[in-house]
């Protein structure tokens, strides 16, 4: 099967910047495809390219195995929900939703009588004469996308949609948006620097930095099994040393941090010598923690200390722990089935994790 | 029609083509007066005759330029001093008004705040005959109750700075609202909370924040009385501002003084705009 | 009200009053009494609709304002569509430094007397000026020609002397339209035209209203352009104000013209609020 996106080794120059630095995926029919990085990545000037409105400096577009280079942005198959929504101020609801409609000659009977379909689609009927101030952030959301589904794009480009929201409702529309891309069963192509949201809404994730793809995988491969720094920095949260590799022993690291701490991590694959400098990542919840230092006898990094700050979150909870003076604190999450829940500080503590839940990355300064 | 949306060549280049001649078109006559300022020709049109300062400096006839030209100088001063007044005038006016609509709701605002509008669409010649109607009409009276004559009432400076000032103070009054509306009212509670009273707190902050809209409806209000034509004709007396000696001038047919003073003015006005911008931009 | 604010109220509202009530109002109404008196002897009035009676008889007056009032909707329709691409490419197409250079140049002829820019009109367009030696030059004609003192030179002049008031509501209002909403609608399949029409128009309908009223008022109280420019019959309605006034000194006549005048302009500028659903607070304001 065709894919409903391609893209092949796009680029593109500013001046003396590459914002987007040789770029090629595909998006398959119907998923959920998120692009995830911070600002100023470059995600922002593929989404744009996509829906026309800039020229690539090189490479190719295809939707649905056809190059869209030659056609302008109002005769491209895919349609934009902005980042402010960009909803028209000046018509009421209807109008808007319609005006795609409007744009292909359609009779107005039939226009009017879509528009409602729609509506009750998003599960707003009746609100088509309503002025667009009047509606809430939720609403205006819906709209949004219903004003470019009803013109059944190929692909449905949607710019960080949800950072206008307050963070209850954001929490909302999550949920809610990825009910709406089954729905519709469309090819939704999401771009934001909100890990959660891209977590929690994708089928497939790219991970981009400085204008390059850092990582493609389904949310759980970015987590679990990252393949960059990068990767492992940005998704997720994560304890992070330096330090320089000691010895290699198969696919385990042994490295020696600045600070002195030794660190037996897993290098998955990559090809690491001795001397090398690395970067070691180990999440705050791959951490076991545990009153008795026995009880961790059969990790192979293990630590004891004292509880430096307990920073309680509810659920996600995290305690400092510190080994000792030298050594910077290391995050460590707070396990919530009851023996932990009346740790304090200052409580003698012993932490561990194995070999495979630190990974390390060769480093480069910069 | 915006950069990001792609336009073919052909109209691209024809937009920019029409902006570039709006802009010659804005340009050009105002280009062309500057020049004939400078042609050693009794007429401001071509041949070229060469160029000259005399119409600045010249002191002997035939060319007498405008330093040595004593009603250009004298209307110049005219209405210098009408501008002037009529800026202080608005600006004052234009500042209690702003605190007016601002600061107090009172019944019939919305109606006042209407009628302050007014003026903007009554044309100019309609205001000043108002006035001049209006001014005789007391004049009238007093003469006839009290057998005096009230000089002031009757054409001349004062009723020309009273014309102009009757539309010009709308525009002060907006400018300056508009800058009092952005205004944090926070800042006079703290300087109260600090132990000001409220007379002190707005002179000690209010005003100064107002400064440079104050500044710059000033420099409008000059300006707009400095070219005001409409008004003042039907205004003015026996001492003329330098529009209505121009417009004598010109029916009687131009020489390049007007060019010469044309020139002045616009570099007079260009330098004064020039700086309610930098003032602006400073704050 | 404390006493405090009490006074604070009415120290500020004294300068408001006295201006609009002594300026403004009392000035109109005693216009139009004098508008509706009629000499029957020295220094003798009778109250009478006869000015107006003369106003209405006498073709030359009813003919100069018609003339005036369509002059004056024209041209503010010609400002309106030379203004509008160029406010646009200011507003929209322009960025950064070049956008605030555009606007300041476009501010530039509104720092010069509007005496100084129908002068250099009329260098450009008399018998022996500028565009007549340029068309001499190119051989387009064989001798010169007389552009001035007729009414697409009186047009020419408005237009240039009012299109300050149109660029600067344009531009503003047209700034203050998002990129993203201009883009949207050519994402959903808008074109160009259908994009002027359903978006940025309707987006710039206060700025337009605001522009039209200003300039038309300006056109039609003009006195100097039409004065300058315009030939022996091309008479303004001003004209005949100033006429009445000052050279035939019949104040009553001339003020029954004048309340004419206030009139029209009051009309048609009420009718423009109402057909765009716009207020003078909203505009103006």
């Amino acid at each position: 099967m065709t894919p409903d996106l391609e893209c092949q080794h796009l680029i593109k120059r500013f001046g003396e910047t590459q914002a987007v630095d040789d770029v090629s995926f595909s998006v398959p029919q119907g998923s959920f495809f998120s692009i995830l990085g911070p600002s100023g990545c470059g995600k922002t000037t593929i989404m744009r390219m996509i829906a026309g409105f800039l020229e690539p400096s090189g490479g190719d577009i295809l939707i649905r195995g056809k190059s869209v280079l030659d056609t302008p942005p109002n005769k491209r198959p895919v349609n934009m929900v902005f980042q402010h929504l960009a909803l028209f101020p000046m018509m009421c609801v209807a109008d808007n939703i319609g005006y795609g409609l409007r744009r292909q000659g359609m009779a107005k009977a039939e226009i009017a009588r879509r528009v409602e379909e729609m509506l009750h689609r998003i599960n707003l009927p009746g609100l088509g004469q309503r002025k667009i101030n009047e509606l809430s952030g939720g609403q205006k959301q819906r709209i949004a996308i219903a004003r470019c589904m009803i013109l059944n794009p190929d692909v449905l480009l949607l710019d960080e949609p949800l950072g206008a929201l307050d963070l209850k409702l954001r929490e909302h529309m999550k949920i809610e948006l990825k009910a709406l891309q089954s729905e519709f069963d469309t090819t939704f192509v999401y771009i934001t620097h909100d890990q959660s949201e891209a977590l929690v809404m994708s089928d497939q994730i790219a991970v981009m930095n400085t204008g390059r793809f850092e990582q493609v995988g389904s949310g759980q491969e970015l987590y679990y099994n990252p393949q960059t720094a990068f990767v492992a920095g940005f998704v997720g949260e994560s304890n992070r040393w330096i330090g320089r590799v000691e010895r290699i022993e198969g696919r385990e690291a042994q490295v020696l941090t600045e600070n002195g701490l030794t660190i037996f991590s897993s290098s998955q694959g990559s090809s690491l010598m001795t001397g090398d400098q690395v970067e070691i990542f180990v999440r705050p919840e791959a951490i076991r923690l545990s009153k008795k230092a026995e009880n961790l006898d059969d990790l192979r990094n293990r630590l004891s200390g004292k509880v430096v700050s307990v920073l309680f979150n509810g659920a996600a909870s995290n305690i400092l722990f510190q080994a000792e003076e030298e050594l910077e604190p290391i995050e460590v999450a707070l396990p919530q089935s009851g023996e932990m829940t009346n740790l304090a500080r200052g409580a003698e503590v012993a932490i561990g994790w194995t070999t495979d839940q630190a990974r390390c990355f060769k480093w480069t300064d910069g | 029609m915006i950069p990001s949306i792609p336009q073919s060549r052909f109209v691209r280049f024809i937009y920019t083509a029409y902006v570039v001649l709006f802009f010659v078109y804005l340009a050009v006559p105002l280009i062309v007066v500057a020049i004939f300022a400078f042609n050693d020709s009794q007429f401001p049109s071509l041949p070229w005759e060469g160029f000259t300062l005399a119409w600045f400096f010249g002191d002997a006839r035939p060319i007498i330029g405008i330093f040595h030209e004593r009603t250009i100088l004298s209307s110049i001063l005219t209405s210098t001093i009408v501008g002037v007044s009529v800026s202080i005038l608005s600006v004052a006016v234009g500042t209690t008004n702003a605190f007016l609509f601002n600061r107090y709701q009172f019944p019939g605002r919305g109606f006042l705040y209407v009628l302050m509008l007014l003026p903007l669409v009554v044309p100019g010649i309609v205001l000043g005959i108002s006035i001049l109607v209006f001014s005789s009409t007391i004049a009238n009276a007093v003469w006839s109750g009290f057998s005096l004559e009230l000089e002031t009432l009757r054409p001349g400076l004062g009723l020309v700075v009273l014309g102009q000032f009757s539309f010009i103070a709308t525009i002060a009054t907006l400018v300056i609202s508009a800058r009092l509306q952005k205004f944090d009212q926070t800042l006079e509670d703290a300087a109260l909370n600090l132990g000001a009273d409220r007379l002190t707190a707005v002179r000690t902050i209010t005003l100064p924040y107002l400064a440079p809209a104050m500044i710059g409806a000033g420099v409008v209000a000059f300006l707009m009385s400095f070219e005001n034509f409409n008004t003042t004709l039907m205004l003015v007396g026996s001492d003329a501002p330098l529009t209505i000696t121009m417009f004598d001038r010109m029916k009687e047919g131009s020489t390049p003084i007007l060019n010469a003073v044309s020139l002045l003015l616009m570099v007079g006005s260009s330098l004064l705009a020039l700086m309610m911008i930098l003032v602006q931009r400073r704050s | 009200m404390k006493t405090e604010t009490k006074i604070g109220f009415i120290l500020l509202i004294t300068p408001l009053l006295l201006w609009l009530v002594l300026l403004i109002i009392i000035p109109h109404i005693d216009m139009f009494l004098v508008s509706i008196r009629e000499r029957v002897g020295v220094r003798q009035y009778q109250s009478s609709l006869a000015n107006y009676g003369t106003f209405f008889e006498e073709p030359l007056y009813i003919w100069t304002f018609v003339r005036t009032a369509t002059m004056s909707i024209l041209a503010t329709l010609i400002t309106l569509v030379i203004a509008f691409p160029a406010s646009y490419y200011i507003a929209k197409m322009a960025k950064g430094r070049t956008q605030s250079v555009l606007f300041l140049l476009c501010l530039v002829p509104f720092w010069v007397s509007e005496i100084v820019r129908t002068f250099g009109w009329m260098i450009l367009l008399r018998e022996t000026g500028l565009v007549s030696s340029v068309l001499q030059w190119t051989g387009i004609v064989s001798g010169p020609v007389e552009m001035l003192y007729n009414d697409t030179a009186i047009m020419i002049g408005l237009v240039y002397t009012s299109m300050l008031f149109m660029v600067v509501p344009l531009v503003t209002t047209l700034e203050s339209l998002d990129d993203q909403i201009i883009e949207a609608a050519y994402d959903l399949g808008g074109s160009g035209l259908s994009i002027l029409r359903e978006v940025i128009i309707p987006h710039a309908a206060p700025g337009i209203v605001a522009g039209s009223i200003v300039v038309f008022m300006l056109t039609l109280g003009n006195y100097l352009t039409p004065t300058m420019l315009g030939g022996k019959d091309s008479l303004w309605f001003t004209e005949l104000i100033y006429l009445q006034f000052i050279v035939r000194f019949n104040w009553e006549l001339g003020a029954a013209f004048g309340f004419m005048l206030l009139l029209l302009s009051s009309i048609i500028v009420w009718s423009v609020l109402r057909l765009t659903g716009q207020t003078l607070e909203k505009t103006m304001g």
